[in-house]
């Protein structure tokens, strides 16, 4: 028998291509995907056929234009539509930087799919529900250690409605104390996350936006003028999506404080700060995290996902109602929140996201989130002092400033030299089974590339990252073809994206391609 | 058919490879080629061209004999008529002649090769008459009218050309101190706007929702200014192409390098002299509105004459509003934007942070050196 | 805190100590400790987080947690007939497994290349959405029906450039709520007067608050509390005639069988995903969406990722991308970046368009019907008790409908509390969010009750107003 040999940590992949029609091309006249229980014979002698109940006019006389589609065909779609996603639990995930994806358990999945969690109707009396909202409380109580807050609540369903859910508590502070028209500006900087300037604007409030210093941490002398009497609040992530940690940044907080304003924690990059640095020693008064980036709960495509927001004690009676409180002897659904913000999701939120999340911690605990931080970072240092290797490949700023769980590279000299930017070199890591993110909006680095390797990726998972990423930058200078090409060995070929900004030409859905097709 | 025109100063770029800064001017030209400097913009020219191809078929290149057109598209391999004739060594002049040729025969499209002064012969020629891109090949390139690479210039050809959505803009067109440069100080001037088309499109992983185009932004930035202007205060309207926009928004025309006074939303007078500035404000309330201009980010300097000393003291720090696009300060690298009035004290005294409206309800604290 | 940690925990392969001090010694740092150098000491903890001990093994999480979990008393042991926002309907089963597959669970923003898939399934949720409701563009869902409408009335606001909306007055308080924080400051909201009779809205009261300053009107179908709005075109009519948008709030479930808002003048139609595929998940499986006509006034409003197909340089390969990624209308240049995208409902998306798949035009029609004959056959039987009014409303009702047990001199928490030691959740008591209708409860009744489980419920109140 020959070994088969197997050398190269540059993979040789090909992504599943089916080259699946559109759901609205399957199946034929009469098909049924599924058959749905019809009334007892009892039933219909009592009320008859339904129809005739339904008042003159309401009735739907427009045809009802879905595909008829057998069950099989259906799944054998869907199925294959699913090989042809590259999700986080399948391929090495360092490539979305801030996005924090790491392994999801698959064990948190299944204790989330039991009936005890899903078959539970929001408003049932909390007699039955003590169960999940023992979870949601004791979950409570565990962020309430890692972040030194005093209160959660899980209402928000992701990390810009828990911004919002921030913004709307400054609002509400100021206005009972009467300085809501004067203070009107909320300050934040480049590189938070593009939500923490868009939900306070939401909220009426004039951004300011400060920038980096050079040595790529916000500017204090910047921050200082920017502060004033009409500061309602600071928004901002440390570290911030570079990377980089502002060691000043009590100095930044106590400068809001003692102005009057309100100091809020992005902690989208919590990752690796478990146990090293909480938002209450940095003098911040609320905060919130993501459970579908550092808590480990899947990202689902973009959802749904969870934003704890949590607060000091003096700002608890504004979060949104109810909260889940605990009484010495059972739970409940708190409804008297004196000043509540009001709602901002329904319900208290997604309680099996925080479920997964409580399964998560619990099975980590203090050592283990120390050790997530940990190796987050380490992970990520290595990744760089890996990567760098590659001429070419730089870190902004200076590269003795501490990177913590990510860091955003800049590609400038190969872009250069190559001709070739960020998006192209991510369209031939897909070619790779990989990932790759440039940077939100404007890049106020040049050519910029942001990875996080989280805890999760083994030293064997880096090296591959490595190790094709230089490869990619090789044929950058050497076999640009295979780059302009790019992607080859992924589903599709490249996107002509004309039509999507021509509003005579886009398609939203296929009821409007039909029509505009139909046309010619 | 598609008309466009092609124009290449032959001698950008020579002066670079041998040290010198240019080549403006006919002794520093003779010392370049003694130093054995060799022409460059042909072949970057060709590399551009090249780009082109796919579109070979509905194209005819209208070009300047020889080296200034000809011989560079009869390499790219592309359809062409000569329609200037020039039979010495190449001048500003010609540049300008086969622009206003070009014009008249009704190109859509500019092509040309060279560096700043290349540009500043296409603008007194064409003005924003016609949409024109640059192919960098001159040492001195201020002018944002260029495109990265002469790949990128050819390929934003193709996109303008395949009419693909692309958006017009107003790029500068930078005048530099030839006697300065050269003993390596950079004083820069606006010099004019060319028409030059720009992809702005974000292609790539879109996680949040992108930001304005600088197009777009300077709209939302007009927008700000016009919806928050106060009643019966005078407001003198700086020089710029992100300015011009308030004037857009507020349906006035602008002058494109001019100071313009507006006042409850009319225009009290255009393209102001400091003299005219100050018998009209007179002691009244009276707000500035300033962009960055000129490449280095020169907010008042060389070629703001007209908002002289005099007048800004009369306004006054608190009442000075710069308004900039998140692009434009990308640009500037991180170094701060530049006052110099030409009094000493007074650039001290503006010197600072300022909350430059950069959107609409969005500033950036940025500094302001003098 | 110094430098110990969980060695070897499978979530995390670099814990091991040998492989930690391969890279340390590569790095040329001492200790773990070194990776966090530059924060300063005052922001350090430096004692461990004082957390519950971890589970051991992978066996005791899931007992512990599983523990836990069994304190619950689920709608599948109890007989549930609660709804108000939140609905137990069938899930089939090709839902759970499709949403359930690691690929589209743990993908999150990749590429129309690598994540091919999942472009295509939100396009043909998108789609199969635009059908049900009979319109063209459909978001990118959002967080939950209350979002949906909040942005709906934001973007009319933006479009007609006017500062208020007016609101039916049988809305949800809770799903008010979030419309209010969400809409403060630049949207003041006001609530319409209902006919007590029929619940439907009072259109003198409507035509006394229109005026040049309401952006929009937005009304429910069915609504909240369950009855059809039977003059759904009237409303449209005099908001447009006033300059204002129609905005109508949907429960697709109803879809099939009922008349879609775009036949009476919608120009925004929002809702709830949940009932196409969603398990209730104690409220965590609600999702929100947003649907209008394809005119490009309307498409540049939303704040939402759209996804639209296109060719790709391949003959016969469908591709996706973003449409109209830059949207610059002057309303969205005065508030561009004021709402925002970010993660909100994109699998709860997936799996409603696999719901709509495979229960096709026959499956949503029968649903309907199913549910039109069990809800009325509930409500007779209802009114047949003494002193229980089986439907309050002189209207239609559809899945929900009020029960009035004001004859009976009960209060609702009481038969609440009676029927809860029977093994049965009754409706959601209205008394405090509606104090003018008394002692009144939102029942709903679904295609998974059974007529056996009507009977029961019947008989059981029946027990408890004759005692």
């Amino acid at each position: 028998m020959k070994r088969i040999i197997r050398k190269n940590r540059v993979r040789s992949f090909h992504q599943a291509r089916w080259n699946e029609p559109i759901i609205f091309e399957l199946g034929s006249a009469g098909e049924r995907g599924i058959l749905v229980p019809k009334a007892e014979e009892e039933i219909v002698e009592k009320v008859g056929n339904g129809f005739d109940s339904i008042p003159k006019g309401m009735g739907r006389s427009v045809p009802l234009k879905l595909p008829e589609i057998n069950q099989k065909r259906v799944l054998m779609h869907y199925l294959r539509l699913s090989q042809e996603t590259l999700g986080g639990n399948i391929n090495i995930e360092i490539g979305q930087g801030t996005c924090t994806v790491k392994y999801n358990p698959v064990v948190n999945d299944k204790l989330a799919a039991s009936e005890k969690m899903s078959e539970l109707h929001p408003l049932q009396d909390t007699s039955t529900t003590q169960g999940i909202l023992e979870i949601i409380h004791r979950t409570d109580l565990m962020m309430r250690e890692i972040s030194g807050m005093d209160h959660f609540s899980f209402q928000a369903a992701g990390g810009s409605q828990a911004t919002m859910t921030m913004a709307s508590i400054v609002r509400m502070y100021h206005r009972l104390r009467g300085e809501e028209e004067q203070r009107d500006e909320i300050i934040t900087t480049v590189y938070s996350h593009p939500s923490d300037a868009a939900a306070p604007a939401l909220k009426g409030y004039k951004i300011i936006t400060i920038m980096a210093d050079e040595n790529g941490r916000p500017d204090y002398e910047a921050f200082k003028a920017a502060v004033s009497e009409r500061t309602a609040a600071f928004v901002v992530a440390n570290p911030e999506d570079t990377g980089i940690f502002n060691p000043r940044i009590k100095e930044f907080t106590d400068l809001v404080t003692a102005a009057g304003g309100l100091n809020c924690y992005d902690q989208a990059n919590a990752n690796g700060l478990y146990g090293v640095a909480r938002a209450r020693e940095a003098g911040f008064h609320m905060c919130y995290f993501n459970l579908h980036k550092s808590f480990g709960t899947p990202h689902g495509c973009g959802g749904p996902g969870s934003g704890a927001v949590g607060v000091i004690s003096e700002l608890r009676d504004f979060l949104p109602k109810p909260l889940v409180e605990f009484d010495g002897e059972k739970y409940f659904l708190d409804y008297d929140i004196k000043n509540s913000i009001g709602k901002v999701r329904a319900f208290i939120g997604t309680p099996q996201v925080v479920l997964k999340a409580y399964s998560w911690i619990m099975s980590l605990g203090a050592e283990g989130l120390y050790e997530v931080a940990k190796v987050a970072s380490l992970n990520n240092v290595y990744l760089i002092k890996r990567l760098l290797k590659y001429k070419g490949l730089e870190l902004p700023y200076r590269e003795d400033v501490q990177r913590i769980e990510q860091a955003r590279y800049t590609m400038e000299k190969i872009a250069k030299d190559t001709g070739f930017s960020s998006g192209d070199i991510a369209r031939r890591v897909m070619d790779f089974g990989m990932h790759i993110w440039s940077s939100h909006h404007p890049f106020y680095i040049p050519d910029p590339l942001t990875l996080e390797p989280t805890e999760t990726p083994s030293m064997e998972d880096l090296e591959e990252y490595v190790e094709t990423l230089h490869h990619i930058f090789d044929e950058a200078y050497n076999n640009p073809e295979i780059i302009k090409s790019a992607p080859n060995n992924s589903t599709i070929h490249m996107v002509d994206e004309s039509s999507m900004d021509d509003p005579d030409q886009w398609c939203p859905t296929w009821r409007v391609y039909e029509q505009k097709t139909k046309e010619e | 058919m598609m008309k466009i025109g092609l124009i290449v100063n032959p001698i950008a770029g020579m002066g670079g490879r041998v040290g010198l800064k240019g080549t403006d001017g006919k002794d520093t030209l003779i010392r370049a080629i003694q130093m054995g400097a060799r022409s460059e913009a042909p072949e970057k020219t060709i590399k551009a061209l090249q780009q082109l191809l796919p579109l070979k078929e509905q194209l005819l290149v209208f070009t300047c004999s020889g080296d200034m057109g000809e011989n560079e598209t009869v390499q790219a391999g592309l359809d062409y008529e000569v329609i200037y004739t020039s039979y010495r060594n190449t001048t500003s002049d010609d540049t300008v002649l086969a622009a206003l040729r070009m014009q008249e025969l009704g190109i859509s499209l500019l092509i040309f090769a060279g560096g700043d002064g290349t540009a500043r012969d296409i603008y007194s020629a064409i003005g924003q008459k016609v949409p024109a891109i640059g192919i960098p090949a001159g040492v001195k390139i201020h002018s944002p009218v260029y495109g990265n690479t002469p790949e990128a210039a050819g390929k934003l050809a193709v996109e303008f050309l395949s009419g693909r959505l692309v958006q017009l803009v107003d790029e500068e067109v930078i005048d530099i101190d030839e006697e300065a440069y050269r003993n390596d100080v950079v004083m820069t001037q606006l010099y004019g706007y060319l028409k030059v088309p720009v992809i702005d499109k974000w292609i790539q992983n879109k996680k949040a929702p992108t930001p304005l185009s600088d197009k777009a932004s300077q709209m939302s930035i007009a927008l700000d200014i016009a919806d928050n202007m106060a009643k019966d205060v005078f407001y003198l309207i700086g020089p710029g192409s992100t300015t011009k926009a308030l004037m857009d928004v507020l349906e006035l025309k602008k002058t494109l390098l001019g100071v313009d006074i507006i006042r409850n939303g009319e225009l009290v007078k255009a393209d102001c002299n400091e003299d005219e500035i100050l018998q009209i404000i007179g002691d009244s309330e009276t707000k500035l509105i300033i962009t960055p201009t000129g490449g280095q980010g020169y907010l008042l300097g060389r070629g703001n004459q007209q908002l002289s000393p005099k007048v800004l003291s009369k306004i006054g720090k608190r009442n000075i509003t710069i308004i900039a696009t998140e692009g434009k300060l990308i640009q500037l690298n991180g170094n701060p934007l530049r006052v110099y009035t030409g009094d000493e004290c007074l650039d001290k005294e503006l010197s600072g942070y300022y909350k430059v409206l950069i959107g609409y309800g969005m500033s950036r604290m940025y500094k302001v050196e003098g | 805190m110094k430098d110990y940690g969980f060695k070897n925990h499978p979530y995390i392969p670099n814990s091991g100590p040998e492989v930690q001090k391969k890279m340390l010694d590569y790095l040329g740092l001492e200790s773990l400790e070194d990776l966090h150098a530059e924060i300063p000491e005052e922001l350090k903890l430096n004692r461990p987080l004082d957390l519950p001990k971890p589970y051991g093994s992978e066996y005791e999480l899931r007992r512990a947690v599983e523990k836990l979990l069994s304190k619950n008393s689920t709608t599948k042991e109890y007989l549930s007939f609660l709804g108000a926002g939140c609905w137990q309907h069938y899930v089939p089963a090709i839902c759970d497994e499709v949403n359930s597959r690691s690929e589209f669970l743990t993908a999150y923003a990749g590429e129309p290349y690598n994540d091919h898939g999942r472009f295509q399934t939100l396009f043909e949720y998108e789609s199969l959405v635009a059908e049900l409701l009979d319109m063209e563009v459909v978001n990118v869902p959002t967080f939950d029906w209350g979002q949906a409408a909040a942005t709906s009335i934001r973007m009319a606001s933006r479009m007609t450039g006017r500062g208020e909306a007016l609101v039916v007055g049988t809305i949800d308080p809770d799903r008010l709520m979030i419309i209010e924080n969400y809409c403060d400051p630049g949207v003041k909201i006001n609530k319409l007067a209902y006919d007590e009779k029929t619940g439907m809205m009072d259109l003198g009261d409507l035509k006394a608050n229109l005026s040049s300053n309401t952006a929009a009107v937005y009304f429910e179908n069915p609504s909240f509390l369950g009855f059809l709005e039977t003059n759904g075109s009237e409303i449209s009519r005099l908001a447009h005639e006033a300059g204002a948008i129609s905005i109508v709030g949907v429960d697709p479930s109803s879809l099939g069988v009922i008349e879609p808002p775009s036949a009476y003048g919608a120009d925004i139609v929002c809702g709830d995903l949940q009932p196409l595929g969603m398990h209730m998940n104690y409220g965590g499986g609600q999702s929100g969406f947003i649907s209008t006509r394809n005119e490009e006034r309307f498409v540049m409003e939303f704040p939402s990722r759209l996804f639209g197909v296109a060719p790709t340089v391949v003959e016969g390969e469908y591709g996706f991308g973003d449409v109209a990624y830059e949207r610059t209308s002057f309303g969205n240049l005065r508030e561009k970046g004021k709402e925002y995208v970010g993660t909100q409902t994109a699998l709860l998306g997936i799996t409603a368009g696999v719901y709509l798949s495979t229960m096709g035009p026959k499956g949503m029609e029968e649903l309907g019907q199913n549910i039109i004959q069990k809800s009325q056959y509930t409500i007779k039987a209802l009114s047949g008790l003494k002193g229980v009014v089986g439907s309050r409303f002189d209207a239609f009702s559809f899945k929900e409908f009020v029960v009035d047990f004001n004859g009976t001199g009960k209060t609702v928490e009481e038969v609440n509390k009676a029927l809860l030691l029977k093994g049965i959740f009754g409706g959601k008591d209205l008394s405090k969010a509606f104090p003018e209708m008394g002692q009144c409860a939102l029942y709903c009744v679904t295609e998974i009750h059974m007529k056996e489980d009507i009977d029961r419920l019947v008989s059981a109140i029946k027990e408890i107003v004759e005692e």
